[in-house]
């Protein structure tokens, strides 16, 4: 029976979530021309990196393994990743100032858990131009790479956008629950997310064996975005690794949703409030 | 029946100090082995000096902050396992925060708290109605909170309280920073709110007036234990604090001397006697008449202020 109401109680969520979210929309769309503005600013500056690489091939035919085409598909898919999950949890960082000033305390008198609160919270549709840049850059690299494509490929590669969101999304949350313990926490987080992102653009054997071991077995950002992509590729798996690797994405990702639910329970059973 | 129940709770809380480079670790216990319970339909007035542990108290029955010790009862649940179905049943007013979005008009606050709640349409409707009326937030409805004055604010953060038909509401200093009228005003909402749905009220306040004009019941916190629990008026007699006699004679004269009253003020021919509570009034004022030209004479019973006073400076645990 207690099955049945947690059960039914995370059914409501997503309509919460669309409820907060819709919330935020519309008193962000007072401001029509700002909002415009700030979403195409937001696609031109993420889109930099991406013309950096761009530019690095005048010089040179391949890099770690990956011609232009191919770099485009990994830098697409770890800026889609990283956009979904920044456009749907990316709030939850600012969790830090609301621990510390104490206004957390009004999440914690509702009905909604304060997770859904705290992803919803400001929620910016301008967050899309970084999907939508990615999505650009996708696009243009499918049409460069020649590739036997089959089903299965399609589908490691469209589930591996999904999966690879989610590990982001769960690291932003690991982030956030550790500030329940050290405040000043929000600076090793970001450079988990971002720093992981500039890692997950390339191919990540350039940076040694350490690194590789790091990013499959601590924090799995291999996951995000490289393993399927090699597996989509045809290409090799480093560490001596099965190439089949990249289809533990989808276990990789369900295993983060886990570890970041623990943390952030754990972190909301921490919360001390604030004298008042 | 009771709502809620207490039993030996206690809330520690490290607390790092750092003098000079060196940092210290002391715990304080700001509730500390603290035990009541409410019944259904009270008005409890929940008070102590500044840090006595009035707000963690609150924030451990709504779930908020998690007990170090004890077990909590409220609703019959546990509220820091069970917080968000709880949530439902109980009303929250931080007098020193809101719980509204800054950036909403007032209105759109209430319509999110409709959906979040899941009150039906109507019942919303009617609540807000009601809550327009009483609290006179016709005005406001289109101002985003931001721009609110406090009092104003307060006025919209206790219907957003109580919009969901709590049973039970906390108010955490709800008449903080009000004016006298809207201080009037909320008080007779608040006994109205009581009276008509039988809401569970529990209400933290350093304005007496708060109490005496609301509260059935009292309880007095200090450093975390309860020092106090019962009516008002078991409260003043608790405290043996001396009564007043203000006699005024014919002519100034030197101060009054006699058995069982001292003169405590010389106010030209008006003079303040205090007597313990133990004495009775009669004899004194007859042997003042018997001897000085009395013309007229008040008896004053000890203000509810200097009685808390009292308590705050010597607090006697009570065992009950
Ligand atoms: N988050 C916290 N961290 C550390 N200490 C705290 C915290 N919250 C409360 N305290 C301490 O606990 C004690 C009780 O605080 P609390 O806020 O409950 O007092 P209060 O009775 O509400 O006082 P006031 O009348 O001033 O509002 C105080 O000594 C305070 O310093
Ligand atoms: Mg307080």
């Amino acid at each position: 029976m207690a099955e049945s109401t947690s059960l039914r109680r995370a059914m409501a969520w997503p309509g919460q979530y669309r409820m907060l979210v819709m919330m935020w929309i519309r008193s962000s769309l007072a401001y029509p021309a700002s909002f415009a503005l700030t979403l195409v600013s937001t696609m031109l500056i993420t889109g930099t990196d991406f013309v950096a690489v761009v530019l690095m091939f005048s010089h040179i035919e391949s890099f770690g393994g990956f011609s232009l085409g191919e770099m485009g598909l990994l830098y697409g898919t770890a800026s889609m990743t990283l956009g979904l999950a920044d456009l749907a949890t990316g709030s939850i960082e600012r969790i830090g100032q609301r621990i510390r000033t104490g206004e957390l305390d009004v999440w914690l008198i509702r009905p909604v858990p304060a997770f859904i609160q705290a992803v919803a919270d400001n929620f910016a549709l301008r967050r899309l131009g970084r999907p939508f840049q990615a999505g650009l850059v996708l696009v243009i690299a499918l049409g460069h790479i020649e590739l036997d494509w089959t089903v299965a490929k399609g589908i490691v590669l469209v589930v591996s956008m999904l999966t690879g969101s989610i590990i982001f999304g769960a690291i932003f949350v690991l982030g956030a629950a550790f500030q329940f313990i050290s405040i000043d926490s929000a600076e090793l987080a970001n450079s988990f997310t971002y720093g992981g992102q500039q890692l997950t653009q390339y191919p990540l054997s350039i940076f040694g064996k350490d690194i590789v071991r790091a990013v499959t077995f601590i924090v799995p950002l291999a996951f995000v975005n490289y393993y399927p992509v090699l597996f989509v590729l045809g290409k090799p798996a480093p560490l001596g690794l099965p190439s089949w690797i990249g289809l533990l994405a989808p276990a990789v990702a369900v295993a983060m949703i886990a570890l970041a639910s623990v943390a952030w329970r754990g972190g909301l059973r921490r919360y001390r409030s604030t004298g008042s | 029946m009771s709502v809620i129940q207490l039993e030996n709770v206690s809330r520690a809380f490290t607390v790092t100090s750092r003098t000079g480079l060196r940092r210290t670790k002391r715990e304080v216990r700001a509730v500390d082995n603290l035990s009541f319970t409410v019944g259904r339909g009270e008005v409890v007035g929940y008070i102590g000096p500044n840090g006595a542990g009035k707000s963690t108290t609150i924030k451990m029955l709504t779930g908020i902050l998690v007990p170090s010790g004890g077990s909590i009862r409220v609703a019959g649940v546990d509220p820091s396992r069970n917080r968000m179905k709880l949530a439902k049943r109980i009303g929250v007013v931080f007098g020193q925060r809101t719980t509204l979005w800054w950036d909403l008009p007032l209105k759109d606050s209430f319509a999110v708290l409709q959906k979040m709640y899941g009150v039906s349409r109507a019942r919303h409707a009617e609540n807000l109605a009601t809550f327009v009326e009483l609290l006179d937030l016709g005005d406001l409805l289109d101002v985003p909170v931001r721009q609110l004055s406090l009092g104003q604010r307060m006025r919209g953060d206790i219907a957003a309280a109580l919009l969901h038909d709590p049973e039970i509401v906390y108010l955490d200093e709800p008449t903080i920073g009000l004016d006298i009228i809207s201080k009037a005003r909320l008080r007779e909402f608040l006994a109205q709110v009581n009276k008509d749905r039988q809401t569970t009220i529990i209400l933290t306040t350093h304005d007496l007036d708060d109490i005496e004009a609301l509260c059935s019941r009292v309880m007095v916190i200090d450093h975390g234990h309860k020092v106090y629990d019962g009516t008002l008026t078991g409260l003043r007699s608790s405290q043996s604090a001396p009564r007043t006699l203000v006699v005024d004679l014919a002519a100034s004269l030197p101060p009054i001397t006699i058995d069982g009253a001292t003169v405590t003020k010389v106010d030209g021919p008006r003079q303040y006697l205090t007597f313990p509570t133990t004495t009775s009034a009669a004899p004194l004022v007859a042997q003042i008449a018997a001897t000085y030209p009395l013309q007229d004479l008040t008896i004053a019973e000890p203000t509810i202020e200097s009685v808390i006073a009292r308590i705050y400076a010597n607090p006697a645990p009570v065992t009950d």
